[in-house]
């Protein structure tokens, strides 16, 4: 891993300066600008369709952007991404495991992928309520039990970026709580979060962005947003 | 970039020992293949070229059906988003997919060709080690290579399972002859003949060539 | 972008060439000894062979330009001329078939390295235009048709060097020409078809290049006087329909 100077605690987490990306001659995201402090929380809404997941994948440097200017922990995507890689945890709707693997294996892999050492794990695993399935490939596990997995495999290596796609989706209360502390609000880094649950979205953020049809509906800090002006971009 | 194609190679050789996708399906299908050959050639037993071509045609044909399989857990189970977002240089997927591949075409030549031994050649068959170990070693790495190339241009396609192999053969064609022009003498009838060095010289080439292209090229097959 | 700059000068010049080298073929070239009149298929074969050969590596060049550059104008330069070398290639196993029934009596001969590597390389290329179809995305299907015109383009000379070992040790050249050298006529009136060919090869590639292109800027000349709204989508094509 190359060892960088370590972000100034000023350094913004998420910068988008008019971001845009097509799917070929599809607009998917148009003219997305926002800053995003270090540590602090952006909900995202928006119906099925208006670009939340290509935006979640840009951050994430799997996808490049087309249009304007991102900088993801001060490293600008695509040219500096490589400076970012790392450093950021996906929890997509994918879980990103292995099925035929145990739940053990899967995690000590993307240990040493990213080179963390592997003693880390047994507490992570123990956290989130694994213990018991720990060594039983992932195939068999039901599905809040897959997604309190891949919680574990997006932020086994610290990161200091979060991008989340409906974490608590999946998950009995008894999951949610256990898994607070790897992904909500104490854990720490700078988060993501989409989420279809305005309350809970509302609640738990410090700046919204709303998304329709690709463009930037809302930017504003949550306190300021309520449920209808989310609601109103579902209609 | 080690520890990451150490990591890769065992997570895959793990894979294969738990799900048995692969080598036993390439296997089976060597061992058919060898008897189809015998019906369809109506020979009990082959010797020089004829048995080269056999065992050849019959490897690459296998080695095709794991180039099929060989990127398809990565694409179905997201290992390519989650290998793409660590801190590793990303040409470690092609080393360790092609170290890989060159695994399970050992595993299954440590089978398949006794097997074409006891099989189908013919009894007073030349010596055979260590001339074909040679062969069989270097002939591997092309396959490897550029086994693992079109494997990762096709799995991203639609119809992936055909488009592997129409790209593959022709590509491997010069291992083929290479490799069967090798390996003729050593399979002839009265004993083994002299061996045509320059044939593994060709192989070398055509190793060293795809090596280093493959390693140059595959980064822009991952990027988005 | 401009493509079709020159165009009427190649055109010319390729009339040119190709009617005198017929003019030389017909007129001036000596009758082959033992093969008669018909060995003067040589002088499209051959010309269309080499010609063939030097824009499949040219595809491959243009092919690493496109993954270095990003520039979209590369990999339509690449694809056109693959598309026209695999053409090429056609005609150069047909003539060669040809060739070898009049010359040998048989459709096919596996004794003429060149030919049976013609056969090889063309299996290879005619998945090109598959792969390109079956990547909906247009910058990927862009990259990853780069990749195989790379691979394929160093493939070639790697394939005929083996192809022509294996055979050159048991078979004589048969449908070479007389041995090593080319007595003086033939070898005008062969620079002159192989001029000719090569011309042809970069006026057609040119040609399509233009025409490709036109419709390209025409459709986003489209899109910014009429809005997206005004344009049917874009089919599912293997040919680039973006710069």
């Amino acid at each position: 891993m190359a060892t960088t100077a370590p972000a100034t605690s000023n350094t913004p987490a998420v910068a988008l300066e008019g971001l845009g990306r097509a799917y070929g001659e599809r607009v998917a995201l148009r003219e997305i600008s926002l800053t995003l402090p270090p540590g602090a929380t952006v909900a995202v809404f928006g119906a099925n369709g208006a670009g939340k997941t290509t935006l979640l994948r840009i951050l994430a440097g799997l996808l490049r952007p087309h249009a304007g200017r991102a900088t993801v922990l001060g490293a600008e995507l695509p040219r500096e991404a490589w400076k970012a890689r790392g450093r950021v945890g996906l929890l997509g709707h994918e879980p990103l495991l292995y099925r035929d693997l145990t739940v053990r294996e899967n995690l000590r892999f993307h240990a040493r992928l990213h080179g963390v050492d592997r003693d880390l794990l047994p507490s992570l695993i123990e956290q989130a309520g694994l213990a018991a399935r720990a060594d039983d490939p992932v195939r068999t596990l039901s599905r809040g039990m897959t997604q309190r997995a891949a919680i574990c495999r997006a932020v086994l290596h610290a990161p200091e970026l979060l991008l989340l796609d409906e974490p608590l989706v999946n998950l009995d209360p008894g999951g949610a709580l256990a898994v607070a502390p790897l992904i909500g609000r104490e854990a720490g880094p700078a988060r993501v979060l989409i989420s279809h649950d305005a309350g809970l979205g509302l609640a738990d953020a410090d700046w919204v962005l709303g998304l329709r049809g690709g463009r930037q509906a809302i930017w504003a800090p949550a306190a300021q947003v309520g449920l209808s002006d989310v609601r109103g971009l579902y209609t | 970039m080690k520890e990451a194609v150490s990591a890769l190679i065992r997570k895959d050789l793990r894979l294969e020992l738990r799900s048995f996708e692969s080598v036993p399906a390439m296997l089976m299908f060597s061992l058919s293949a060898f008897v189809l050959f015998r019906f369809g050639l109506d020979r009990s037993s082959l010797a020089g070229d004829l048995a080269a071509g056999v065992l050849w045609v019959t490897l690459l044909l296998a080695a095709v059906l794991g180039m099929n399989r060989l990127f398809v857990a990565e694409r179905e189970q997201g290992g390519f988003d989650g290998f793409l977002m660590a801190p590793v240089d990303r040409t470690a997927l092609f080393v360790s997919k092609a170290v890989v591949l060159f695994c399970f075409l050992l595993a299954v030549e440590l089978v398949a060709v006794p097997a074409f031994v006891v099989l189908l050649l013919g009894p007073g068959a030349g010596q055979l080690l260590p001339e074909l170990l040679a062969v069989l070693l270097l002939a591997d790495v092309g396959i490897a290579v550029v086994g693992t190339l079109v494997a990762a241009l096709g799995v991203q396609t639609r119809a992936r399972d055909l488009i592997i192999p129409l790209m593959a053969l022709p590509l491997l064609v010069p291992v083929v002859i290479a490799s069967a022009q090798a390996t003729a003498p050593l399979l002839a009838a009265r004993g083994a003949e002299a061996f045509p060095e320059r044939w593994l010289a060709v192989l070398a080439l055509y190793d060293a060539v795809f090596g280093l292209l493959a390693y140059a090229v595959f980064d822009f097959l991952l990027e988005d | 972008m401009t493509f079709g700059r020159g165009l009427r000068a190649l055109s010319i010049a390729s009339a040119v060439l190709i009617t005198g080298a017929f003019a030389l073929v017909f007129f001036y070239a000596p009758n082959d000894a033992d093969q008669g009149f018909v060995q003067k298929i040589f002088y499209v074969h051959v010309p269309m062979a080499i010609v063939a050969l030097c824009g499949f590596v040219a595809g491959g060049i243009y092919g690493i330009r496109h993954l270095r550059s990003g520039d979209r104008a590369d990999d339509l330069r690449s694809y056109v001329a693959i598309h026209i070398s695999l053409v090429l290639a056609v005609g150069v196993l047909i003539t060669g078939s040809l060739w070898a029934r009049a010359a040998w009596g048989q459709w096919w001969v596996w004794d003429e390295p060149t030919l049976v590597s013609f056969l090889i390389v063309f299996l290879l290329y005619a998945c090109y235009q598959p792969l390109r179809f079956s990547i909906e995305d247009p910058a990927r299907q862009a990259r990853y048709a780069s990749v195989f015109a790379i691979v394929a383009g160093a493939f070639v000379p790697l394939n005929f060097m083996a192809v022509r070992m294996a055979e050159s040790l048991v078979h004589p050249r048969v449908l070479g020409t007389t041995g090593g050298a080319m007595p003086g006529d033939m070898r005008i009136t062969f620079l002159l078809a192989l001029a000719g060919m090569a011309c042809l090869f970069v006026t057609l590639w040119k040609y399509e290049l233009a025409s490709k292109s036109a419709t390209i800027q025409l459709r986003s000349l489209k899109r910014r006087l009429a809005g997206d709204d005004a344009l049917a989508p874009l089919q599912r094509s293997s040919a680039p329909q973006r710069l």
